[in-house]
């Protein structure tokens, strides 16, 4: 009897511990966000000092004073996610079946980058594509590029920067689920006069959706939120919602603001990961 | 006539035999641009680290191996070397015991509350890393905590547990369920069973979170700018360095993290090929 129950009470004793920091560090906050966001500052009160006074007005300030930061990011998330799913799909397709014994250390290598800090990769970037760079004065002598174009500050710098960030993110979930599929039944779809193209729409893809799913969304969900590729790759002119968060709660020291615009951001994203979820028709995600 | 017996035997001209080449090797063309793409500033980094630079790092002056004799002869950078890595193993080490425990949980049982456990897992990682950083800022702030070590390596936890669950459970659910069973039709209890069989198998998908909990918490920025207050970190002295320019050091701390993350894992391979073959 005892050991029945214990039995039951297994799980809920693994995950206990685990659940009990992830509700104190993660939960915690985000209800304390919540009631940050409306809040507005104590008048005669030092700077960062608030009380609640349930001022949902803030949510539409925030938003309206930024909605051209929340349209960038989005975009350029979406861009970023687009990019990194045409390189990364034929990257992992090769890996899982192409590679034959150099399989284990091809998947290495698109984890090796990982550790080189991404900042310093992020910074090399704006190196390599900058005035001092090899690219610029390569492009601007075969006439591809004018003389006054410059690509770093511009938001293809930005994009490309979170494109390669992620990239990692994209194919490691893609080479998860392609490796899983049989090679038989693509030979089945072969033998049944299928092409190759065939072959890839009605059986390959659908089977690697998952991995598409999981994909996209590790690649989009950071890159909507980030700040670092346009802080080093961008202009003023490229700042995202991660940008006016940042200065929100460090520069100008408005609690408030940042919090209804992280509020905001988190809001936004869940929707459309749910939207898109369902759409996508895979349920079981994680 | 003789021309035309010429033609019926195949040989197929230059053009159309490239052109097959082509498109038998064409994905495999694609994957080589796609890793230049990946390692073209990790190179650039690697070069960079030679370079007898100065202060700042940003035009080649010339080779010099000094940069790599005395990797901590800029100021600050082994400090902050040293705080990433202590941040990293502690977080990794709650992260993973954490999150294998949850994993087991969620992956070997049937139980109430199965799918919001899973829905509890998933929000960390769908929630945008300004966000997680802030949020545990504002609450670090109500009970007048000081932002610095201790809170960072509490974020580091929080964001690491998810990727460790899903890490173990993918292994889990690879587990073919009849070796359980043939442990236990060989009599082991099911203590032994978990000890002898199911933790050996997988014990690889814990490594393999571990490593990525370590590689995640020590390249994190953005919820370390939020919670460390005044502690440095690689990260955050890359960062705040970028201003004034980068000292070649940094790039030697970063080609020798990349290398030594190359041998830790191929020495694992290694390892998990021997273990295989003695047993």
């Amino acid at each position: 009897m005892s050991n029945a129950l214990s039995k039951v009470k297994l799980p809920y004793l693994l995950l206990l511990p685990g659940f009990l920091f992830l509700f104190t560090f993660f939960i915690l906050p985000i209800i304390n966000l919540a009631q940050t966001s409306t809040q507005t500052p104590i008048s005669g009160g030092d700077t960062g000092q608030n009380e609640q006074t349930f001022h949902f007005v803030n949510y539409l300030n925030a938003f309206n004073e930024n909605k051209e930061q929340f349209a960038r990011s989005f975009i350029f998330a979406l861009c970023a996610t687009v990019l990194a799913l045409t390189i990364a799909y034929p990257l992992a397709y090769a890996i899982a079946f192409k590679a034959g014994k150099l399989k284990n250390v091809l998947l290495v290598l698109v984890v090796a980058p990982f550790f080189v800090s991404f900042l310093l990769r992020t910074i090399a970037w704006k190196q390599i594509l900058g005035e001092e760079g090899f690219v610029v004065p390569t492009l601007r002598s075969f006439g591809i590029i004018s003389q006054s174009t410059t690509l770093t500050s511009t938001s293809f710098a930005v994009i490309m920067g979170m494109t390669y960030n992620f990239l990692p993110f994209m194919t490691l979930p893609l080479y998860a689920s392609l490796e899983r599929i049989d090679p038989r039944t693509m030979e089945a779809s072969g033998d049944l006069y299928a092409n190759g193209i065939t072959t890839f729409r009605k059986v390959t893809l659908p089977l690697s959706m998952p991995g598409v799913v999981a994909g996209t969304l590790l690649t989009f969900i950071p890159a909507a939120g980030d700040y670092v590729n346009a802080a080093i790759l961008g202009s003023p002119n490229t700042k995202m919602i991660g940008n006016v968060i940042e200065s929100r709660y460090f520069k100008i020291v408005d609690y408030p603001t940042a919090a209804a615009l992280s509020f905001t951001l988190m809001a936004a994203i869940l929707i459309l990961v749910t939207i898109y979820i369902r759409k996508a028709g895979t349920e079981e995600l994680v | 006539m003789n021309k035309q017996t010429d033609a019926t035997i195949p040989t197929i001209p230059a053009k159309a035999r490239l052109s097959r080449w082509f498109g038998r090797n064409l994905i495999r063309i694609y994957a080589v641009f796609g890793f230049t793409y990946l390692f073209i500033p990790v190179l650039y980094t690697f070069a960079f680290s030679f370079n007898n630079s100065g202060k700042s790092n940003l035009i080649w002056k010339g080779f010099t191996l000094n940069n790599w004799r005395n990797p901590c002869g800029a100021p600050e950078v082994c400090s902050a070397l040293g705080n990433s890595i202590k941040i990293g193993l502690l977080a990794t080490t709650f992260s993973t015991i954490l999150g294998t425990m949850i994993a087991f949980a969620i992956g070997r049982y049937a139980f109430k509350g199965r799918s919001t456990s899973n829905l509890l897992i998933f929000l960390p990682m769908a929630t945008p890393e300004i966000v997680l950083g802030a949020s545990l800022l504002s609450l670090f702030l109500v009970f007048h905590i000081n932002p610095g070590f201790w809170p960072t390596v509490i974020a580091h936890v929080m964001f690491c547990i998810s990727f460790v669950v899903v890490t173990v459970k993918a292994r889990i659910a690879s587990l073919d369920p009849r070796l359980e069973q043939a442990a236990m039709d060989l009599y082991a209890n099911e203590l032994e069973t978990f000890r002898r069989v199911t933790l050996p198998l997988v014990a690889p998908g814990i490594a393999g979170a571990a490593l990525l909990a370590f590689s995640l918490s020590f390249d994190d920025f953005i919820i370390t700018n939020f919670n460390s207050g005044t502690l440095t970190t690689f990260p955050k002295f890359v960062y705040v360095s970028a201003a004034r320019g980068i000292p070649a050091q940094a790039n030697v701390i970063g080609s020798g993290m990349f290398m030594l993350a190359l041998f830790i894992v191929i020495a694992g391979q290694f390892v998990g090929r021997k273990v295989k073959v003695s047993k």
